[in-house]
């Protein structure tokens, strides 16, 4: 097990945590869009595709476990780094200048904590159904209703196109990072990681904002 | 030139610090930034005040002494340049330069812009080196060494140990200056014996310091004044999880011949 | 003074192996029962506490820097030369050995030469042991390159950082050691005496450099490696830190200085460009392998280079040493790039300068194959002077760079102080007259990692030892000393600060006993620094207090002890009335304005005993014996 506390309690080994975390975050993220954007195939393809989900029975329940898991532990070792970090300097500097950093790097636990407010609201919304009484007066099963309902709300679309953003800001730096972080930085593989977070990220931002906007513009009824 | 310096003042290491505004007058273009202390300092010394406390010493770049963040960047604004070898032609008449210390937890200021940098030695010296004894090694040219690895090897090495990348990195990490080490003699074939030993032991020694950890930003590499990549801290990622993946618990038991 | 050399007997190639055989050892069990007082970590300081204490030995090691890494030997750029052979271009221990002797004009110890050249071979193979990046070809094999003074390639290179990758080397060979608990290293400690019990060095004073706290450290020998005094003559191109004072303070304990006017001034250093200037920066030798020092023919003209047709030039090293041309060794391309300016047809502004031209090596290899090869000299000559030199010349001028001369020892590197050893540029032994490019890493890196390790254990053996600590009387006094010294610093509240002592002290020397020395010159210099430091201790300004971080404190000490040194350095330079390597003096030259020796009455270790300051020391000397050498007058033409 001195694998794991090595992992776990070192420096690299939690940057590691992270990217592999993070990497696994990201896919699940790919994924959920790819399944939001069946949308536009109309409400019965929608349905039927939520439907196939939850019909998946225990094996739902250990994907959503297994998700929950790197999601937590995602959160927690940011957390840790984050106090560690801001514990290394103590007294910051009269004359704060960046030199070339990304604003998106310097604002990762921030995006990051954001992400952590919207999961909750995200869950309590659509997968609890207890934020809007709208959402828990329809009938189950119909998840392309569901979606329509809470988007025609502009202040509820709006605030869900700014989780988007942040979202998108924390995977651009996140996705070109990781591979540094799992040592996969090399002079024939940076012209495409350093890519990657930026156009992750904007796929991202696109494919879920879509809907909303397409919602509020009246283009998904 | 005229400048004004806005400096950090502090007695000692137990004593609270502040910027203080110190006028510099008549300062030569051509001289380089320490030079322009110096002259400072002769007038603060002239008017009975004690001279700005500063580290230097080859004053050619190498030897890795002199530190001092300019206007929030280390080594100040020129790129892969030592603040020894920065001259005052990068500055502006009238301008307002802000000189501040090293700033991390694990680099306490001993005295007004000097830090104490004995963490980056102990970080050495928990695996830094290759185990040889001296006395009668194989003939220097035993064992070919491709040119390409030297070269990156030598790439790594070149590190001053100056702490500039500590300086520059938000979370105060020194994973550069490590990774330089830990690059280059995994690169070697004289260091490959000890690289596991080397690399976990040196990570851990980071950690017990006080130093942050890294957030991929490459401010480390920007400030670098001998321009090391941070293509060497992937190297030493890739090292450490080897060696995290294979290293054995200790056993019990065993000792003796 | 006894100044038994106590070379070993029987032919040259052989006396080293017996010797070493010869000399006693000291039982594994027992090492650890000596303590080893190791002062400074550079080359051959940090190498030596690194063997000894891999050895076994109990060593402490001390430096004034914030780390070992720090040390002047860390700016070492071009190469270090060992007699490998590896280009098969007739390189021999034997030519090497006789390379050096002839560089250094003939004032070194043939045995202490010859013992250099034969372990120069093993200082290779320990660097690439312990992982020092050195220069490869692509056959993944050493690389080599040629230095002044040499017609073979031996010079091992790491790009233009030779002396950074190999303290390094020694840096981390002493970390292990540390971290193995047989050294305890000692940063920001300055020693400020040697504490001599029953006539024996054992021990040391330091000041905390942090606390200003005063300590002592008892050993059973002390080791000085603590560099040259090039700073004397205040610009050089020596790190600011780099002081006479460790040896200075042993000499005043009794140890000889030998043969102080002896100094190196090297030939391609960036021209002083004002008063603010404080050091001079050294662009490595190995530039002069490809670009070639010219100066227009015509006196006073002031037109660009590139208006300069090739007519109109004088390739003087060329002109005047066919055979070696640029690669002239430093003593020689120095004073001729002098007497050029002096003769006003220097460049630059006050014509202190003289060209450094790499056009033709551009056109003939390619920009990138120069950029490859010297790139980072390059870019650092832009830095400082903001001019191009891939577009136009470099002007380069001599400065002060290294001293030969250093504290006496026998061929066992150990003072006429028992247990007093001095090590690496500190002592005399191996330069003669003139050090040999890339020879000053070699000798660092023999007497630390091959020789002391051999020496010192005999001296252990054969020495009975009283025990002392480091509460007994004679180091007690010799704290009393010491803060008192501090104490006078602070208390003299005149107007001048240390600083501006030093500049008068350097210009002094630098102008009277400089890379051209005259009677008169010399006779000058020794009435006006008796007056300078007459007046530093009446006026001197140091602000602050003792107990605390005080740079200003620091220096004064050190410029106390340059003001006492000078006037040895000039006193020697004064005696030696002839012409040898580093050692220039105008009365003494051949019609073509070359060095003349006077091997009838000059060939001896000039090695000065201290009488107090103020008072004129006392001159002993070596003879120097050449059987396997024929005295020559040095020819490079």
């Amino acid at each position: 097990m001195k694998l794991c506390h090595r992992l776990f309690q070192s420096s690299v080994g939690a940057k590691m945590l992270m990217a592999i975390t993070g990497l696994m975050l990201t896919g699940f993220v790919l994924v959920h869009m790819s399944g939001n954007l069946i949308l536009y195939a109309g409400p019965e393809k929608f349905n039927a595709y939520a439907h196939g989900i939850k019909s998946l029975g225990a094996l739902l329940w250990l994907m959503r476990g297994g998700l929950l898991a790197t999601f937590v532990l995602h959160v927690y070792l940011a957390i840790k780094l984050t106090i560690e970090n801001k514990a290394a300097r103590p007294v910051p500097y009269a004359y704060e200048a960046t030199i070339q950093a990304t604003a998106a790097s310097r604002f990762m636990i921030h995006t990051g904590l954001m992400m952590l407010v919207f999961v909750i609201y995200h869950l309590a919304h659509y997968t609890f159904k207890i934020v809007s009484p709208e959402i828990s007066a329809l009938a189950p099963g119909d998840a392309y209703a569901m979606v329509v309902t809470g988007f025609s709300s502009p202040a509820v679309s709006g605030f869900y196109i700014l989780a988007m953003a942040a979202l998108s800001a924390h995977l651009r730096h996140g996705v070109s990072s990781l591979f540094q972080s799992l040592g996969l930085y090399h002079g024939n593989l940076n012209p495409i990681t350093e890519k990657l977070g930026p156009i992750v990220a904007s796929i991202v931002f696109f494919g879920f904002s879509s809907i909303p906007l397409a919602v509020l513009m009246g283009a998904i009824k | 030139m005229d400048i004004t310096l806005h400096v950090w003042r502090q007695k000692n290491a137990k004593s609270q610090g502040k910027m203080e505004v110190i006028e510099g007058k008549n300062i030569s273009e051509d001289s380089s930034f320490l030079e322009m202390l110096d002259t400072v300092n002769e007038t603060l010394q002239e008017s009975g005040v004690e001279p700005i406390a500063f580290d230097h010493d080859c004053r050619e770049g190498i030897c890795g002494m002199c530190s001092l963040v300019i206007n929030g960047e280390p080594h100040g604004p020129e790129y892969g340049t030592t603040t020894c070898q920065l001259h005052m032609r990068s500055f502006k008449n009238g301008q307002h330069i802000f000189i501040e210390p090293w700033r991390a937890k694990a680099f306490p200021i001993l005295r007004d812009l000097i830090v104490d940098r004995g963490a980056f030695d102990r970080i050495q010296q928990a695996g830094g080196f290759v185990s040889v004894n001296v006395g009668s090694p194989q003939d220097a040219n035993c064992i070919p060494v491709p040119k390409q690895d030297a070269d990156k090897a030598f790439d790594a090495a070149v590190c001053i140990g100056c702490g500039a990348c500590v300086a520059a990195c938000k979370n105060a990490s020194p994973m550069l200056f490590v990774a330089a080490k830990v690059s280059q003699l995994s690169l070697l074939p004289q260091g490959k014996p000890e690289r596991e030993k080397r690399v976990l032991a040196m990570v851990d020694q980071m950690k017990a310091e006080g130093f942050g950890n890294c957030t991929n930003q490459y401010e480390c590499e920007a400030a670098c004044p001998k321009e090391i990549s941070v293509e060497h801290i992937a190297r030493m990622n890739r090292e450490y999880f080897r060696a995290a993946a294979l290293e054995e618990s200790p056993k019990e038991g065993h000792g003796g011949e | 003074m006894n100044l038994d050399a106590k070379i070993p007997s029987g032919p040259l190639e052989e006396k080293w192996e017996k010797h070493k055989f010869d000399m006693k050892l000291i039982n594994p069990a027992n090492r650890r029962k000596y303590d080893v007082i190791v002062v400074g970590s550079g080359l051959a300081g940090a190498s030596a506490a690194a063997t000894l204490g891999g050895l076994g030995y109990n060593v402490s090691c001390f430096c004034f820097q914030d780390s070992p890494r720090r040390a002047h030997s860390i700016a070492a750029q071009g190469g270090i030369n060992a007699a490998k052979n590896y280009q098969g271009d007739g390189d021999s221990v034997h030519r090497l050995f006789y390379d050096t002797i002839k560089g250094g004009d003939f004032r070194a110890r043939e045995a202490n030469v010859h013992r250099l050249a034969e372990v120069s071979r093993n200082i290779i193979d320990q660097c690439v042991a312990q992982g020092v990046p050195f220069a490869r070809d692509y056959g993944g094999l050493l690389d080599n390159r040629s230095f002044g003074g040499a017609q073979v390639s031996r010079t091992f290179y790491a790009r233009g950082q030779t002396g950074q990758q190999l303290l390094l080397g020694a840096y981390s060979a002493l970390n292990r050691e540390i971290s193995r608990g047989t050294v305890k290293m000692y940063s920001r400690k300055e020693m400020l005496e040697v504490v001599l019990v029953d006539g024996k060095a054992r021990g040391i004073v330091v000041r905390d450099l942090v606390t200003g706290e005063i300590a002592s450290h008892a050993g059973h020998a002390v080791i000085l490696a603590t560099g040259g005094y090039g700073n004397v003559f205040y610009l050089s191109t020596n790190a600011k830190g780099c002081n006479v004072t460790a040896t200075w303070r042993a000499h005043k304990k009794g140890a000889g200085f030998a043969n102080p006017c002896y100094t190196q001034v090297h030939p391609t250093c960036i021209p002083v460009s004002g008063d603010y200037q404080s050091k001079l920066t050294l662009m490595s030798e190995s530039l002069r392998n490809d670009g070639r020092v010219w100066v227009p023919k015509k006196l006073g003209d002031t037109r660009p280079p590139d208006q300069i047709s090739e007519e109109e030039r004088d390739y003087y090293l060329e002109r005047k040493y066919p055979s070696f041309g640029n690669l002239a060794p430093r003593d020689i391309a120095s004073r001729s790039a002098k007497e050029a300016c002096d003769a006003g047809r220097g460049v630059g502004p006050g014509g202190l300068g003289v060209y450094l031209d790499f056009a033709d090596a551009i056109k003939r290899v390619g920009e990138d194959a120069i950029k490859k090869k010297y790139g980072n000299l390059f870019h650092m000559y832009k830095k400082i002077t903001a001019e191009n030199p891939y577009k136009s010349p470099m002007r380069i001028y001599p400065a002060v760079h290294y001293t030969m001369g250093g504290l006496w020892v026998d061929y066992n590197l150990m003072s006429n102080i028992p247990g007093l050893f001095v090590l690496g540029e500190a002592n005399f032994s191996d330069h003669g007259a003139n050090r040999l490019g890339a020879s000053a890493l070699m000798q660092g890196l023999a007497d630390g990692y091959f020789v002391i390790p051999y020496t010192l254990p005999n001296y252990f053996a054969n020495e009975k030892f009283e025990k002392v600590t480091n509460s007994d009387q004679a180091f007690k006094e010799a704290e009393g000393v010491v803060s008192e010294g501090s104490k006078k610093f602070l208390s003299i509240k005149g107007s001048r600060s240390v600083n501006s002592f030093h500049k008068e002290l350097g210009k002094i020397m630098w102008d009277k006993c400089g890379m051209a020395r005259t009677k008169a010159g010399l006779e000058e210099a020794l009435v006006k620094i008796p007056k300078l430091r007459d007046e530093f201790w009446q006026n001197l300004k140091v602000l602050g207090g003792n107990e605390s971080l005080n740079q200003s404190l620091e220096r004064a000490g050190r410029v106390a002890d340059f003001l006492e040194f000078g006037e040895l350095m000039c006193q020697d330079a004064l005696h030696r009335e002839e012409s040898c390597g580093g050692h220039f003096r105008t009365e003494h030259q051949t019609e073509d304005g070359e060095a003349k020796r006077d091997d009838g009455n000059f060939c001896y270790v000039g090695v000065w005993e201290n009488k107090g300051v103020g008072k004129k020391a006392e001159l002993h000397k070596e003879t120097l014996q050449f059987e396997n050498v024929k005295l020559a007058t040095r020819s490079y033409k």
